[in-house]
């Protein structure tokens, strides 16, 4: 069972120079990854890769079998984005990941399918039944929602609704009109001076006595430790979630898909939980899976 | 512009009337709503007679039904909205778009506004909840700057309230987890933002530590006034510096961009606040009440009173003021 599940790989979260990104798509399509969600979700300033680019990546991806979507920005502010956001939407050629509501309303009124991404609310299973009504095919639980909400939300599944989970990646917290990176170098949003391309994990954020606790992603805030549900696999199998989603990061990210790759094939968990805990920068955490906080490290490997 | 100002327990919602609000929302004893503290909140009864107080005197009641339901606990949010409707409640303030689903299908008669925690920035998520839901007001998140809220307006399907003064979310509600990833407890799912329950204060040698579930928030030196550790407003170190990373402790206040409000066309200004004391809500609805009333007979000749800023600085957090997002430097 654990072998139906399908591997996908998130929107890159991060600002990478343009060669980075172009580098890091070429070696995904080699991949064992099944779906590749691509484009700019953070900031709209960031354009090295510009919309029409999406598009010529996610053909070639396609090109490889792979499946394409196209994710929306979370955070919608001005009215520029709200028109990027029409355009994207109107696109013939791929699904779209709604990672707000906007998008969803753009998208179930030209009558097109979507997904809904990590950060967007659907904590009960009168909304997943409102949503799959309006064309939901494939929904992200929300980081914040454990393994018994999911059971929950599993039984009120509307037919034809995929669900995925966000498997492995530093978590999505908090999303601002505030550009955190910037403030870190006492600069203004509005004069960022794209201080974030500096930073392709993000910038760590310590207490004062030097927990890694947070990171700083430009208006987006993470949690500094890896959220990884590779120790649950069995468990996400049997309560038949269809997606497993690979947040990346800057380095090890190809080597992680092996890894869930290989778990997928039941190869033995505990070496290949030991070689994930290498990849990872800042430590591991997955309290939220087991009903605890987020950054605990609730369940270290499954028995 | 209507004044929405805060209660929760009921000699707060008499001060919030008395003081010139036109309308007061209240939350349940539970984890329903976004204020869910020990100690506050309706029940009952005092709901009953809350209710009557305000609409005797020509006031609304607003119930904040605005945190996430999950399965298991559907139920009580079906309750809550039974039991704000059976009261005769103004309109409930609903974020969730099943309780929505739910209140439209029960009592369709019933006003709804989306809340603040609905997390919706744009009239394109404004037209999902009005075409679906009906909804006849929305709560703009705080993350909009004034040119964004004016635009918004002009777009949108219904009239648009915003805040006004109180603490200040720097990330935008209804998607923020920074809390329940350091204590398990979230706005959206427990209905609070840095419990109480998961806060410890240490007396160290060189003063005080503020933890919120053992995550070091901030120290305080000899002298140096504690603040509450509410997540975001912490010192912490980023490369070689530390400091509010995040944001100061430091409330809204919108005095001064009344009467530009006024002119863009909110519909509402909210205050923030329910877990405030009477004297709290006393104070701030009072000055705002004056502020509007001035602003609206001479938009061009106003001017925030000194004894209003005073005022206002004196309930604020670190007792500083700011106007967020509305103002494009902040961001």
């Amino acid at each position: 069972m654990l072998d139906t599940m399908k591997l996908s790989i998130g929107p890159i979260q991060y600002f990478w120079d343009r060669q980075r990104v172009l580098d890091f798509y070429q070696r995904v399509a080699d991949s064992a990854v099944d779906i590749v969600y691509l484009g700019e979700v953070i900031c709209s300033k960031r354009r090295l890769i510009t919309a029409e680019d999406w598009v010529s990546i996610g053909t070639e991806l396609r090109q490889s079998g792979k499946e394409v979507i196209l994710s929306t920005l979370t955070l919608l502010e001005a009215a520029s984005e709200t028109a990027a956001l029409k355009k994207l939407c109107k696109n013939e050629s791929f699904m779209v990941e709604a990672n707000d509501i906007s998008a969803v309303q753009l998208l179930s009124t030209r009558g097109k399918s979507f997904v809904t991404g990590p950060s967007f609310n659907i904590y009960n299973g009168r909304s997943l039944k409102l949503l799959a009504a309006k064309g939901l095919k494939r929904w992200v639980l929300p980081v914040e929602l454990g393994l018994e909400t999911l059971r929950d939300l599993q039984a009120q599944r509307p037919e034809g609704v995929e669900t995925e989970v966000f498997a492995l990646g530093r978590l999505p917290l908090a999303y601002s009109a505030r550009c955190y990176t910037a403030r870190s170098h006492n600069l203004p949003k509005d004069d960022c001076q794209f201080k974030c391309i500096d930073y392709p994990d993000g910038r760590i954020l310590e207490t004062r006595e030097d927990q890694e606790f947070l990171i700083l992603n430009g208006t987006q805030t993470q949690s500094a430790l890896t959220h990884q549900a590779l120790t649950q696999l069995p468990e996400l199998a049997a309560l038949g979630v269809d997606v497993l989603r690979i947040s990346p990061q800057r380095s090890g990210t190809l080597r992680i898909i092996d890894i869930f790759d290989s778990a997928r094939n039941n190869q033995d968990s505990e070496t290949l939980y030991e070689e994930l805990l290498e990849l990872l920068p800042h430590g591991v955490c997955n309290g939220y899976l087991v009903e605890q906080a987020g950054m605990d490290n609730g369940v270290q490997q499954a028995t | 512009m209507e004044l929405v100002c805060p209660a929760g327990n009921l000699p707060s919602l008499k001060a919030a009337v008395d003081n010139g609000a036109d309308a007061v929302y209240v939350g349940f004893k539970d984890d329903t709503n976004a204020r869910h503290f020990a100690g506050l909140n309706f029940t009952g009864r005092t709901f009953e007679k809350a209710v009557r107080y305000a609409q005797d005197k020509g006031r609304k009641v607003f119930v904040a039904i605005n945190t996430f339901p999950q399965p298991n606990g559907f139920e009580r949010w079906k309750s809550a909205v039974d039991q704000a409707a059976d009261y005769g409640v103004n309109a409930l303030i609903l974020a969730d778009m099943g309780v929505m689903d739910y209140a439209r299908e029960r009592w369709p008669d019933l006003r709804l506004h989306l809340s603040v925690q609905a997390s919706v920035t744009s009239a394109e998520g404004i037209r999902f909840y009005h075409e679906n839901f009906g909804i006849k007001r929305v709560v703009l998140p705080r993350v909009l700057s004034v040119r964004q809220v004016a635009h918004t307006i002009t777009e949108s399907p219904v009239p648009v309230e915003v805040f006004g003064f109180g603490s200040l979310c720097v990330m935008v509600e209804g998607r923020c987890l920074l809390s329940s990833y350091a204590t398990g407890r979230s706005p959206n799912t427990y209905g609070a933002c840095s419990p109480a329950s998961h806060v410890r204060w240490e007396e160290t040698g060189d003063g005080t530590d503020t933890r919120l579930n053992g995550v070091l928030i901030d120290h305080y030196g000899p002298g140096e006034k504690a603040g509450y550790p509410t997540l975001c407003k912490g010192r912490f170190q980023v490369g070689d510096n530390t400091f509010y990373a995040l944001e100061e402790p430091t409330s809204l206040n919108t005095l001064s961009i009344l009467p530009e409000l006024k002119k863009i066309g909110v519909s509402a200004i909210k205050v923030e606040g329910r877990q405030r004391s009477p004297a709290y809500v006393a104070q701030v609805t009072s000055v705002m009440r004056a502020a509007i009333d001035q602003c609206m007979q001479d938009p061009d000749g106003y001017q925030p009173e000194d004894q209003w800023m005073r005022k206002l600085a004196d309930v604020s957090e670190g007792s500083q003021t700011t106007l967020g997002a509305y103002h494009r430097p902040w961001q």
